[in-house]
């Protein structure tokens, strides 16, 4: 799972207001190259919630100096795009959980997929 | 269509029927490969992606990545959602590009608003529509799942579902939760006279999209002086309909079409009168399709009404 990803899921289980950002608990992560794409990268940082971005990437030891606020003007500032792409796609979760805020439910992930399956009295 | 015992959702549930068997056929069987790339091509093209922009799409019943495999070709990038391990686990083996999730639809979409800019579905609407557990309500369990996808797209953004339906019950069910959710949208039937190549696509459009409206000032919007009336080009469309009113005017090509009378029945074109049973019984024809016989017809597309209406005896 990568930290883009993870940015955008929420907990969906029955009653839970704000399950976000879900919390990171993790046992294996993976470094992989991806290819750079600076209108991509700019076109998602609006949507992101940087907080936990920064929150996400601080607990995989992944923070490479990424600011804890939104630069202005980023769509220019190529080394920090350059940074922003290296948390958002190239750091990957393996294995280890997720865990919803609110509630407390633990979503296991092995291979790199969260399992998201809810019991049938949470959905 | 094929007959109801050979439909696989028929048979088990979907967690169930993509064991690994199943999941083994579509990394190796060439025409099943080439089915579903197609499809996703066509899913894509009907998204209507803005060109030379990689999106971020969601693939919700993902299975083993082949319509997202065309995504990547398109240099999009994607989070697919699929219940069946097995089927995730050659996903995994075949290492595509995207994300993956372990999910079930009727559960919803477990995302931040406005996340996506698209969402295809390749071949797995019609799973929603069996209640595979005591606990499971279609209808609910569609509402559920469009809500959450209407709240995850972004606005103006399109959803693309192939689907292969039952009946036209299974259509009208996933559409009206379709509709409840907030979709607009209809069906895009391909190749409707072939029984082999024919395809369904369930096209929703979550809000609208247009371009922003000038802002008065610039160079390309002109308002002129305020209390005068401006010059247009353009010409009076009702020029040789003088002196006639507008319902009765129908051109002769038309009412010769439908085999009419010039002078026969033109004045009950929009009355109604009450039957024995004192119910109402409307002389027009159904504006939309000018079928003949009673019939419930259903014009989702536009105003999200149905009408009913059958002709005197």
């Amino acid at each position: 799972m990568k930290l883009l990803t993870h940015n955008m899921l929420t907990s969906h289980v029955k009653g839970v207001i704000k399950g976000y950002p879900l919390l990171i608990k993790a046992t294996e992560v993976k470094v992989s190259e991806v290819e750079f794409n600076p209108q991509f990268v700019s076109r998602m940082i609006p949507k992101l919630e940087w907080t936990a971005l920064v929150q996400a990437a601080d607990g995989l030891g992944q923070l490479n100096d990424l600011p804890n606020e939104l630069v202005p003007d980023y769509e220019k500032n190529d080394e920090f795009l350059r940074k922003v792409h290296h948390v958002l796609l190239e750091v990957e979760v393996l294995e280890g959980c997720l865990q919803c805020p609110e509630s407390g439910r633990v979503f296991p992930i092995s291979r790199g997929v969260p399992n998201m399956l809810l019991n049938e009295d949470e959905s | 269509m094929s007959s109801s015992c050979r439909r696989p959702e028929h048979m088990a549930p979907p967690e169930m029927f993509y064991n690994e068997v199943e999941a083994r056929k579509y990394s190796q069987n060439s025409r099943m490969i080439e089915i579903q790339s197609q499809m996703s091509e066509r899913a894509v093209e009907l998204l209507n992606l803005l060109e030379d922009q990689s999106c971020f799409l969601l693939d919700v019943g993902c299975g083993s990545g082949l319509s997202g495999d065309y995504l990547s070709e398109e240099g999009h990038l994607w989070v697919g959602v699929d219940i069946s391990t097995a089927m995730l686990d050659v996903a995994l083996e075949r290492e595509v590009e995207g994300d993956l999730i372990v999910g079930d639809m009727g559960e919803g979409m477990p995302f931040r608003p406005g996340t996506f800019d698209g969402c295809i579905s390749i071949s797995a609407l019609q799973w929603l529509c069996n209640a595979d557990k005591k606990s499971h309500s279609p209808p609910k369990r569609l509402y559920t799942f469009f809500s959450t996808l209407y709240s995850s797209l972004v606005r103006g953004a399109r959803a693309v579902f192939q689907i292969y339906p039952e009946n036209s019950e299974q259509l009208e069910l996933i559409t009206a939760q379709a509709m409840r959710a907030g979709f607009t949208g209809g069906m895009v039937v391909d190749y409707p006279n072939s029984t082999k190549a024919k395809k369904f696509f369930l096209c929703l459009f979550a809000g609208v999209s247009g371009v922003i409206p000038k802002g008065l000032g610039s160079e390309t919007v002109d308002r002129g002086v305020a209390n005068q009336v401006q010059f247009t080009g353009q010409r009076c469309r009702f020029k040789n309909m003088k002196g006639k009113s507008l319902k009765r005017v129908r051109t002769g090509s038309s009412r010769r079409r439908r085999g009419e009378d010039d002078r026969a029945g033109k004045s009950e074109l929009t009355r109604s009168t009450r039957d024995g049973n004192g119910s109402l019984v409307f002389n027009l024809r159904c504006s939309l399709c000018w079928v003949h016989q009673p019939h419930l017809h259903r014009d989702f597309t536009q105003s999200g009404r149905a009408h009913f209406h059958r002709l005197r005896a």
